[in-house]
């Protein structure tokens, strides 16, 4: 497929305006910098010791966070969409974020079990990390599993579905056997937090990311194919089940390290294909990766500003913000353009 | 062109369709044998739930024969990979495309998939092939209209185009009339026609419209319970074929006329 327009207008406007919300983003918190020194300590040393040490040891991996979260949960959300030729299709709807849960759950919520000092190990930061990415994982491979014998695309949806629900009742049911406190840590975890990485946690982040993000551009050309359907696909000589394998892993590896670094984050997966498709009219996949990886790091950078709540010392949850100024977005382009483009 | 006029592009060796179900077979039909020249159009009739798709599932390598061998352009079926066949075979399947968000000219590049580099970009020679196929099925004023904005008939040319684009031997539509009014029925197998002729590609689609096949095909393969018979149109008729084709009990050939007539 070729773009017959060139699409160097919107590009350059979303290059710069990802810079912008950058800075801008590193720039807003609860302690006040002016803008000329934060610009300045990002290059040179600045004098002022403890600003210089709260842009580049808290404010720089946390927006460098913003925009693998952003990015990472929207091509996800892309390949999903397309895969499973559904509008309504999201990183999470292979049951990732629900098995990410339910092992977070089972390193929180069940640490009253194991009591004393085993407790206070598992409550390390990652050791949350490591059971959502376990939880994830797992419940993905069961999901993959299933997948070679279903041969059926929209079979293994609703499996993913299934296992989302399981894994969830699960969760109710170590709710309900847990205290107060446990509950309350279990559900800040839900909240989602970009605010918690070191540079070496970002790094690992990091490298993961990049698996899953090279795994989704080797993709760009079988993702085309299937907007024809699986069946033309096929009669093109695609690779279906090789093809698929790689799309699945791809967002497991990018939905599975974001939850675990960043915690379940609602509603970016989902929107930021659709605010793509309705800007860039097109369903060409080499448009549409490199626009939802800059459109979803310039919302999660700008959600993330807004969670902050600038100069006052309150951080609201990110995942709350997300769908707050979010959904309203989508709902208002569906409502100006009647058609929701797939 | 005129030598390899001949060239047989598809043939069927005593081909035994159907299916294998628990290790029980189901056959369709049987002692198959067809073969398709360069450049013939041809049609493939029958009653419903004969066997026609079946038969196209197996000649399109979607399922496999439970004996006897299918050649595409000589080659052994079941011995060319997916790919490989995507260049010697290209389809037109009954079921629309799943993103209709394409524009045309999107649309039909991707027939060019099987040649393109692994991000999909196109060559010059791709888009001049894909721009020959646009205006062949005479859809190049619309190409930069997304395919919601189609109607049926529209769609069915695209989706033709896509097919061309592909660059293949051998076409194969599975009932690309349906859901048509009857000037569009004509019109598309009329383009079939015209194509076959003009790029010289073997054309064999499946189709209900017998009356409109009996006019416009070199060849047509007739399924009935009995037999799978192929031969041109006239010499389908003095056998009698179509009478073969139906229960008698409603309608009947009228042999004058080429087309079934209902009984009073």
């Amino acid at each position: 497929m070729t773009n017959q327009t060139t699409y160097k207008v919107p590009f350059t406007i979303l290059i710069v305006t990802l810079l912008v919300c950058f800075l801008g983003n590193i720039s807003l918190g609860s302690v006040s910098i002016p803008v000329t020194s934060v610009f300045k300590s990002l290059f040179t040393s600045i004098d002022n010791d403890s600003w210089h040490y709260i842009i580049h040891n808290y404010r720089l991996p946390k927006a460098f966070t913003a925009v693998l979260v952003g990015s990472g949960l929207g091509i996800s959300g892309l390949l999903m969409q397309t895969l499973f030729r559904n509008p309504l299709a999201g990183p999470f709807v292979l049951g990732i974020s629900s098995g990410a849960s339910l092992g977070v759950a089972i390193i929180i919520l069940g640490a009253g079990i194991f009591g004393g000092s085993l407790a206070t190990l598992l409550l390390s930061k990652w050791s949350v990390v490591i059971a959502a990415s376990l939880g994830s994982f797992l419940v993905l491979l069961s999901v993959l599993a299933v997948s070679l014998k279903v041969r059926d695309t929209m079979a293994i949806l609703i499996i993913g579905l299934m296992f989302g629900s399981i894994t969830s009742a699960v969760v109710s049911v170590l709710s309900y056997f847990s205290s107060a406190e446990q509950l309350q840590q279990y559900i800040f975890w839900g909240f989602g937090s970009l605010g918690n990485l070191s540079w070496n946690e970002l790094f690992i982040f990091f490298c993961i990311y990049l698996l899953g993000l090279f795994m989704s551009i080797i993709s760009i050309k079988a993702l085309n194919t299937l907007l024809l359907g699986e069946n033309y696909a096929k009669s093109l000589g695609l690779n279906i089940n090789q093809s698929r394998f790689i799309i699945i892993i791809a967002t497991s590896l990018l939905a599975g390290t974001i939850t675990a670094f960043a915690g379940p984050i609602a509603f970016i997966g989902l929107a930021i294909p659709h605010m793509v498709r309705q800007v860039f009219t097109t369903a060409n996949h080499k448009v549409l990766l490199p626009a939802v990886f800059l459109f979803g790091a310039i919302v999660m950078l700008i959600c993330d500003s807004i969670a902050q709540l600038p100069t006052s010392d309150y951080t609201l949850p990110i995942n709350a913000i997300t769908s707050l100024i979010g959904a309203p977005v989508v709902i208002w382009l569906l409502v100006r353009k009647r058609k929701m483009l797939f | 062109m005129t030598k390899t006029q001949l060239h047989t592009i598809l043939k069927t060796e005593s081909l035994t369709i159907g299916y294998t179900q628990k290790k029980r077979q189901t056959v369709v039909a049987d002692d198959v044998n067809i073969a398709l020249q360069q450049g013939e159009l041809v049609g493939l009739v029958g009653a419903n739930g004969i066997g026609k798709s079946t038969l196209l599932r197996t000649l399109t390598k979607v399922q496999p024969p439970l004996n006897g061998s299918v050649f595409i352009n000589d080659k052994l079926l079941e011995n060319s990979s997916h790919l490989e066949l995507s260049k010697s075979l290209s389809v037109v399947l009954t079921e629309q495309p799943a993103s209709k968000n394409l524009t045309v000219f999107e649309l039909v590049s991707l027939g060019r998939q099987p040649y393109t580099n692994w991000v999909g970009n196109l060559s010059e020679n791709d888009v001049s092939i894909i721009e020959k196929a646009l205006l062949q099925t005479n859809i190049q004023q619309f190409k930069n209209k997304k395919c919601f904005e189609l109607s049926d008939g529209q769609l069915q040319k695209v989706m033709i185009a896509r097919a061309l684009a592909q660059d293949t031997y051998l076409i194969i539509l599975d009932e690309p009339t349906t859901h048509l009014d009857m000037y569009h029925k004509a019109y598309i197998l009329k383009l079939l026609k015209t194509l076959a002729k003009d790029t010289n590609k073997t054309i064999l689609f499946s189709s209900h419209e017998i009356d409109l096949a009996i006019q416009l095909c070199d060849k047509m393969i007739v399924m009935t319970h009995s037999q799978v018979i192929s031969d041109s149109p006239c010499n389908l008729i003095s056998k009698g074929v179509f009478n073969d084709l139906f229960p008698e009990d409603m309608i009947a050939f009228d042999e004058k006329t080429g087309s079934f007539r209902v009984k009073k």
